[in-house]
């Protein structure tokens, strides 16, 4: 059809006016190389890919919905008597930036569906990119050439928690105003320049004019702008790396196997950005978020019950909750408040720990070679054992950050319950290690089997002197293929300690480190080994069936 | 043979061991688990069945159509429902209308559009799985040794590396011109100065009941309850009201005198009534529930609890220090303060001391 359009249109003597203007556009921009690689471009398909896409397009919902939220909301806290339409509140004191959140909410026609909407795409936005990690991680996903990939994902991870924060302090409410007041310790517990910083960040004394303008500036422009760039950055990498694919059947290193960008994922990831705004369009119709109204304008001298921050920050809550109050006097004159300094050294430890590893990982292992093709769990069961410890010790601190609720609706003691979390910090994360590591050599002993003796088919059969056999039905090719195609790797060694010669050699501290670590993650207790020809002949031969 | 990447520092026999004889392979005999390649296309329904595939193309265009409802519905609904009507909805209690109504329509009118575009991609899209070669990332060799050359021609041509006064002093103008923007943020607020150690407190001032407004006798201050204050002169409406609060704020209990521990407590109080600072010297929370049995106040943020019967010594929680108490006695019949607290009051600082 389109040949027979192409001949008309050359009798006339000109192309089709669609054509026209990509002539002119690839004049002018090049779009025709560009296209070249990419407008047929093969992304594998995998429900997992889909976590990454729910991150891009919350954060696009977030960004229309933030910018239909300036039009209306004042960032000042120059203070009012309200008198508009939502009666409770009438002669109440409160800062402009509140008095027009609850203009949004109450006289906006749709301002606050647009608020529910961005407060819950924030959410779904963390969440979304809180399980793209772990996807990332524990498949093995960000070896080389994705480690700084990996880093951009991470600092955008941090970045979003730290917009959220900012976000939702922007109504003045007296849940956030509280959390805007703990940042204020924190600040002022900075050994040296605490109370330095504390007056320059907040204008004078707290809570001051200043803070939520300033907030506001960080939250609309600062942050998302850095968020926007590294996530282009982000964006272009995976084009460029090409996306990485599971094993199987004409998977390998050197490919990917997929459908093609132009029509199928247009569509599909095209469609999902309206799946995901749809959604959360709905969610926000059912489901009340940040009822500032109900909460009452902020009063550094009143406070609610069972205060609690977005979850995103419950790790960090923990951790100050948690930590018992250790203050020093030093000479009389100096106080350095451990309580709240720990804690906040220990937060990004915690989360660089995360975004060091495929560095560490690839120090240990000495593996320097490009990873397209990615690992099951199970057979990367170091890995897998520190994503589960690191999950857990995260977690751990998530429940320590509403202890007070916990203690309210389970009837607990919050002394114990205090007690708990901070045993089970560090107590947890090593018996998660523990357990997961024999869960993934489970996994694995159980995929040799199924190679070697194939899958349970349910079907009982006695045989003629009377014993029952199950009979097990060999795989597929391709699914042998796929359960034995990993690779199990042997540990670095630092070779022998003297030479030829008998002569002692020079070996580093940090290379025997690298030896015992590698051990730890190439180890014999780290595999169970793969099946061989020889034993898979030797079983489907005929003599010694099971 | 899947080795792209360079490993100087790595011998050899030690790497992790190749993928020998498991990739791009094609099946043999000899190997039952080598890689039988791309399995073949398994056709849909609608690849076979022409009418299925106009079943598939009418319900994308259904899907399609209810979202220009729902758009309809959209707007309509703006232009219907009141902003202030609050109607019943099941299990959901009493909604805005409004809000109910445009989320909905508009989360319907947006998940159509996608649920048409999914469909049609699954159903109607070409769905054979093609592969695609993959290149290393790293360069070959001679475009590194070009790019090496390159830069080496280049920065020879700049002299920066003969010529080492320019370079310093360039350095040297690099590293401080951006002293100027660190100089421009002086003015983001004052210095700390004393700020942080003194309060609205002083000898003389009155202690005035929060919830009443009136000056507080000690016969207002009943036995097992709290009961919040604010120096006399400390008006809502004062413009710097907010940070003014942020320190003044206190509490107040009555404790039978024998049961108070603390003997400088004792001296401060008048007749068992105590006054503390409200404020968690943990990170600055209001503290606000009482325990009249055992006189424990607990801060609601981070459950740092003080016993004000023990000079309001911390018993649990983050918190690094006791709460500051407040000198008070009576004169003319109500309670005034004797000072400002002895020790700044709120969260600890460096040089809080």
């Amino acid at each position: 059809m389109s040949n027979e359009t192409s001949a008309t249109n050359a009798r006339r003597g000109q192309a089709p006016r669609g054509e026209r203007i990509a002539d002119w556009a690839d004049g002018r921009l090049g779009i025709y190389s560009l296209a070249k690689s990419n407008m047929r471009k093969i992304f594998p398909d995998h429900w997992s890919f889909m976590l990454g896409e729910i991150c891009l397009y919350s954060f696009i919902i977030i960004i229309l919905t933030g910018v239909y939220l300036t039009l209306f909301f004042h960032p000042s806290m120059a203070e009012v008597v309200y008198h508009g339409s939502y009666v409770p509140m009438h002669g109440i004191r409160m800062t402009q930036a509140f008095e027009s959140t609850l203009d949004i909410s109450f006289d906006v026609r749709g301002g606050l569906l647009i608020r529910q909407i961005h407060h819950w795409a924030a959410l779904v936005f963390l969440a979304g990119m809180m399980v793209h990690m772990m996807r990332v991680f524990f498949t093995g996903a960000f070896r080389k050439p994705r480690e700084v990939n990996w880093l951009f994902g991470f600092l955008l991870l941090v970045l979003g928690m730290f917009t959220g924060f900012t976000g939702y302090s922007l109504p003045d409410d007296l849940l956030s105003g509280t959390g805007v007041r703990f940042i204020e310790g924190v600040i002022l517990a900075m050994p040296l320049v605490g109370s330095y910083l504390q007056m320059f960040i907040f204008g004078g004394e707290f809570p001051g004019h200043d803070i939520i303008p300033r907030f506001f500036t960080v939250h609309v422009l600062l942050l998302p702008g850095i968020m926007l760039g590294l996530l282009v950055a982000h964006l272009i990498l995976v084009f460029y790396h090409k996306h990485t694919q599971f094993p199987g059947a004409g998977k390998t290193e050197k490919n990917v196997v997929g459908m093609p960008l132009l029509p199928v994922y247009m569509a599909k990831a095209g469609g999902f950005f309206f799946l995901v705004f749809g959604v959360i369009s709905v969610i926000a119709a059912i489901a009340s978020i940040n009822p500032v109204w109900a909460i009452g304008p902020y009063r550094p001298d009143q406070v609610s019950t069972g205060a609690q921050p977005d979850w995103y920050m419950g790790f960090a809550e923990g951790l100050v909750r948690v930590m018992p109050g250790w203050e020093w006097t030093i000479a009389g004159h100096y106080t350095i408040n451990f309580g709240v300094l720990i804690p906040i050294i220990i937060f990004p430890l915690v989360l660089a720990a995360i975004a060091v590893y495929p560095f560490v990982e690839s120090w240990v292992t000495g593996d320097k070679r490009e990873h397209h093709l990615l690992d099951r769990p199970r057979n990367a069961p170091t890995r897998t054992g520190f994503g589960v410890a690191w999950l857990i010790a995260y977690l751990v601190m998530l429940v320590g950050g509403g202890n007070d609720l916990w203690a309210t609706h389970f009837h607990l003691s919050i002394n114990s319950i205090t007690w708990f979390i901070r045993i089970a910090f560090f107590v947890g994360p090593v018996l998660g290690f523990i357990v997961t590591k024999r869960i993934c050599m489970g996994l694995q002993r159980r995929d040799r089997d199924k190679v070697l003796h194939g899958r349970e088919s349910g079907i009982i059969k006695r045989l003629p002197h009377g014993e029952f056999i199950e009979v097990h039905e060999p795989l597929t090719q391709e699914q042998m293929h796929a359960l034995t195609q990993h690779e199990q790797p042997k540990p670095l060694e630092i070779g022998p300690e003297v030479d030829e010669n008998g002569v002692k050699r020079k070996i580093k501290r940090s290379q025997k480190l690298r030896a015992k670590l590698s051990k730890g993650f190439y180890g014999e207790d780290n595999y169970i080994p793969k099946p061989t020809v020889e034993e898979y002949e030797e079983i489907t031969s005929g003599h010694g069936h099971h | 043979m899947s080795e792209t990447g360079r490993h100087a520092d790595v011998p050899e026999e030690n790497l992790p061991s190749g993928r020998d004889g498991a990739h791009g392979d094609v099946a043999t005999k000899e190997n039952p688990f080598a890689d039988p390649g791309l399995p073949p296309h398994e056709h849909r329904i609608q690849d076979i069945d022409e009418k299925a595939a106009k079943r598939s193309e009418r319900t994308v265009a259904l899907l399609f159509t209810l979202s220009m409802l729902a758009t309809i519905g959209f707007i309509a609904s703006y232009v219907i429902f009141p902003v202030d009507k609050i109607i019943y909805v099941w299990p959901l209690g009493h909604i805005s209308a409004l809000n109910f109504a445009l989320g909905l329509t508009l989360g319907v009118a947006l998940f159509c559009i996608g649920a048409g575009a999914v469909h049609w991609a699954r159903t109607l899209m070409s769905d054979v799985e093609v592969a695609q070669e993959r290149h290393p990332i790293e360069a070959e060799p001679e475009v590194k040794a070009k790019v090496m050359a390159d830069f080496r021609e280049g920065a020879a041509e700049s002299g920066m590396g003969r010529r080492k006064l320019i370079r310093n002093t360039m350095f040297g103008a690099l590293a401080l011109v951006p002293l100027s923007g660190v100089v421009l943020l002086r003015d983001l607020g004052p210095l700390p100065e004393k700020k942080l150690r003194t309060t609205g407190w002083k000898k003389g001032i009155r202690l005035v009941n929060q919830a009443t407004n009136l000056p507080l006798r000690p016969e207002d201050i009943a036995v097992g309850s709290l009961t919040f204050a604010k120096p006399e002169g400390l008006e809502e409406d004062d413009h710097e009201f907010n940070s003014k609060i942020a320190k003044d704020a206190l509490m107040l209990v009555r404790i039978q005198p024998q049961n108070i521990k603390d003997k400088q407590e004792l001296e401060w109080s008048h007749e068992g009534i105590v006054a503390y600072s409200k404020i968690c010297t943990h990170v600055g929370c209001p503290i606000s529930l009482y325990e009249q049995q055992t006189h424990h106040v607990l801060c609601p943020c981070h459950q740092s609890t003080f016993d004000l019967s023990d000079g309001g010594r911390v018993i649990f929680g983050p918190a690094g220090h006791a709460l500051p108490q407040l000198n008070i006695t009576v004169k003319d019949g109500y309670l005034e303060a004797v000072s400002d607290f002895a020790e700044p009051v709120g969260p600890s600082f460096w040089e809080r001391g």
